[in-house]
C-alpha cells in the first residue's frame, strides 16, 4: 500500500474515507435517484453509477438553487449521500448545499491529483487539514 | 476571512443558536470564495419552494431560535384554500404547505409569495448590497436596478436575512460585474415573446456576463423579466447588460470595463425560430392553459381581458399573479371577466407545485413561458409555448 498526499482548500468541514467515483460532467443532485443513490440523468458521464457513500470527484454543480439542495437532502434522508466531494468550480448553490447537509467539500486540489486518481481508488478527504490522501495497492 | 467582533459573537452563539448556524454557513461560503470580509445587506429575497429541503432548513433555523434581522420577501408555494375549493389536495400536501407558511412566518419573513419582488415589493436602489435568490430575480436586480447580489441559493439568502450580512465576493465586486461576452442581436426583437426566445439563447451565449447590442430603445419591465428568467433556465446568469439601457452599460467601454470582450456571439432570427420550434412540439387538441412563470403583471392581465371580450375558455385556464395584482384585477373588473370566461386568476402559486403536478400529468398544455415548459417535462407535463395573446386565443378555441 502506497500513500500519495495532495493539498486542497476546505469549503465544507469534515473528514471521510471511501472509494472514489469520478465524473467529467457537472452534477445536479436532483437527477440522482434518492432510493438507490444512482445517477439517472440521460447522457451524464455517471449515468447508472451510484454516488452513495462515495468520494465524489467532479467539476462543479449545476441547476437551480432549489433542486440542488433538495436532491442532496433526499439522498441524505435515504442514507445515500456521498461521503465527501472534490470539485474544481465552486458555485454558491453547491457550496451552501454541502455546508448545510454537512458533507465535506474541497476545491483547489493540486493538479497532480487528477493524474494519479483512478476509479475505485480509496481516498481520504480531510477538509479540516486541507489534504487528500490516495491509497494505492502496489503489486 | 476577517470578522468584526459582532460577527464573531454571532458565530459563537451569543445571538442564539439559529444565528450561529446562519453565520457558520455564510463564513463557509465566504471562505470558499476567498471573501475578505462581510458586508451588511439591506434587502433579501428567499426562493421559498415548499419542497422538502426548503422546509427542513427553515424549520431547523426556526427551532434553533433564528429570526430575520432583514425581513426577506419570499417566493410562492400554492394558494391552499383556493385549490382545496377547486380540486383535491392530499393531506400530506396540506400539511406541507401549512408548515412552510408557519415556519416562514415565525422566522420573520414578509409573506409576499411572489417570484417578481423586483417589480414591486422589494426594489433596491443602484449599488445597494442585497441577497436575492430566485433565478429571474437575481439578474433583474443586478442588471436593471444596478444593485449587487450574488446568485444566492434559497438557503444562503435565508441565512443572509437572519444575520443581515453577506460575504464580499462575486457580483458584489466591481471587477466581476463587467461584461465579457458581446452579444450582437441581429434579429429584430419586437415583443415580449421575442425576449423569451432571446433569453433561451443562453446556451449559445455560454458562461459569463453578456452585453446585448441591437435591442430596441424601449424595453418594458415584462420584457426584461422574461429575458432574465429564460437566460437562467437555459444557463446560469447572475447579470446581463443592455447597451445604452441598463445602468452599468451607458457605452461599450464602460460595460466591458475598458477591456475587450472575450468573445462575440451573434443572434439571428434563425436562432430564435429554432428555439420557437423546440417549444412547439406539435399542434392539436389542448387540455389546459397555464400562464405566469414568472407571474404576469396587471398590464399583462389587462391584455388578456382585452382579448376575452365575453368569450369563454374551452380549456381549464390558470393565470398566475401576485396577491396585489389579483386585488387590482378585482377592483378593475378584470377578475370578473376572467371568471365569467371560466378562467382562474390564482395568487401566491408557482407552476412547479403539487396542484399542477397532480392534475396535469400526461396532459398537453399551452403556456407563454419556456421556463414553465422546460421544468415541467420532468413532471411528465408537455407544453407548447405561444405568445401571451395567442395562448388566450388558443384557450378559447381549445386547439392549436
Amino acid at each position: 500500500m502506497k500513500e500519495y498526499e495532495f493539498s486542497c482548500h476546505r469549503i465544507s468541514e469534515g473528514k471521510a474515507t471511501g472509494k472514489v467515483l469520478i465524473s467529467s460532467d457537472d452534477i445536479n443532485f436532483y437527477m440522482v435517484d434518492p432510493e438507490e443513490g444512482e445517477v439517472v440523468e440521460k447522457k451524464h458521464s455517471l449515468e447508472g453509477e451510484k454516488v452513495a457513500s462515495k468520494i465524489l470527484v467532479f467539476p462543479g454543480g449545476k441547476g437551480s438553487s432549489v433542486v440542488q439542495a433538495d436532491g442532496l437532502y433526499q439522498l441524505s434522508m435515504k442514507g445515500n449521500k456521498p461521503k465527501a466531494m472534490i470539485i474544481k468550480n465552486p458555485d454558491t448553490v453547491l457550496v451552501t448545499s454541502a455546508i448545510i447537509m454537512e458533507i465535506p467539500l474541497v476545491d483547489k486540489v493540486d493538479d497532480k491529483f487528477y493524474d494519479y486518481i483512478a476509479k475505485g481508488d480509496t481516498v481520504t478527504v480531510d477538509a479540516d487539514q486541507e489534504k487528500i490522501i490516495i491509497y494505492k495497492n502496489i503489486e | 476571512m476577517y470578522l468584526t467582533d459582532e460577527e464573531k459573537r454571532m458565530l459563537n452563539g451569543e445571538y442564539g443558536e439559529g444565528t450561529a448556524i446562519a453565520m457558520k454557513v455564510q463564513v463557509g461560503i465566504g471562505e470558499a470564495f476567498g471573501a475578505k470580509r462581510m458586508l451588511e445587506i439591506s434587502r433579501a429575497h428567499v426562493a421559498l419552494s415548499n419542497q422538502e429541503a426548503d422546509l427542513w432548513f427553515v424549520e431547523k433555523l426556526v427551532n434553533a431560535g433564528a429570526y430575520c434581522s432583514v425581513p426577506p420577501t419570499v417566493n410562492p408555494g400554492f394558494d391552499l384554500e383556493y385549490f382545496q375549493k377547486i380540486t383535491n389536495v392530499s393531506e400530506e400536501e396540506v400539511t406541507m404547505m401549512k408548515r412552510t407558511r408557519e415556519a416562514y412566518k415565525k422566522i420573520g419573513a414578509i409573506l409576499t409569495y411572489d417570484c417578481t419582488p423586483y417589480l414591486g415589493s422589494n426594489i433596491p436602489r443602484m449599488g445597494e448590497i442585497i441577497a436575492f435568490s430566485e433565478s429571474s430575480a437575481t439578474p433583474y436586480v443586478n442588471s436593471v436596478w444596478g444593485a449587487r447580489s450574488n446568485r444566492e441559493a434559497s438557503q444562503s439568502a435565508l441565512c443572509a436575512a437572519v444575520t443581515g450580512k453577506v460575504p464580499e465576493y462575486g457580483f458584489l465586486l466591481d471587477e466581476n460585474r463587467y461584461g465579457n461576452i458581446l452579444v450582437e442581436v441581429q434579429a429584430e426583437i419586437k415583443n415580449e415573446y421575442d425576449y423569451q426566445l432571446l433569453g433561451f439563447t443562453g446556451k449559445k451565449i455560454g458562461h459569463g456576463v453578456p452585453v446585448f447590442t441591437g435591442l430596441p430603445d424601449k424595453i418594458s419591465p415584462e420584457e426584461l423579466m422574461n429575458l432574465g428568467a429564460q437566460l437562467n433556465t437555459a444557463g446560469a446568469f447572475s447579470m446581463f447588460h443592455i447597451l445604452g439601457f441598463t445602468p452599468e452599460a451607458p457605452d461599450l467601454e464602460t460595460a466591458f470595463g475598458g477591456k475587450k470582450p472575450e468573445r462575440k456571439v451573434v443572434i439571428t432570427r434563425e436562432d430564435l425560430n429554432e428555439i420557437g420550434e423546440y417549444f412547439m412540439p406539435h399542434g392539436g387538441k389542448v387540455d389546459f392553459a397555464l400562464l405566469g412563470c414568472p407571474f404576469l403583471t396587471i398590464n399583462q392581465v389587462g391584455k388578456i381581458v382585452a382579448i376575452l371580450k365575453g368569450e369563454r375558455f374551452r380549456v381549464d385556464t390558470y393565470i398566475l399573479v401576485n396577491s396585489l395584482t389579483k386585488e387590482l384585477a378585482e377592483k378593475m373588473g378584470y377578475l370578473k371577466v376572467i371568471e365569467n370566461a371560466g378562467g382562474h386568476l390564482v395568487k401566491d402559486t408557482c407552476m412547479d407545485q403539487p396542484p399542477f403536478w397532480n392534475n396535469m400529468k400526461g396532459k398537453f398544455g399551452i403556456t407563454e413561458s419556456p421556463k414553465c415548459a422546460f421544468y415541467s417535462r420532468r413532471r411528465g407535463i408537455n407544453y407548447a409555448v405561444l405568445e401571451l395573446q395567442e395562448c388566450i386565443k388558443t384557450a378559447i378555441k381549445g386547439v392549436i
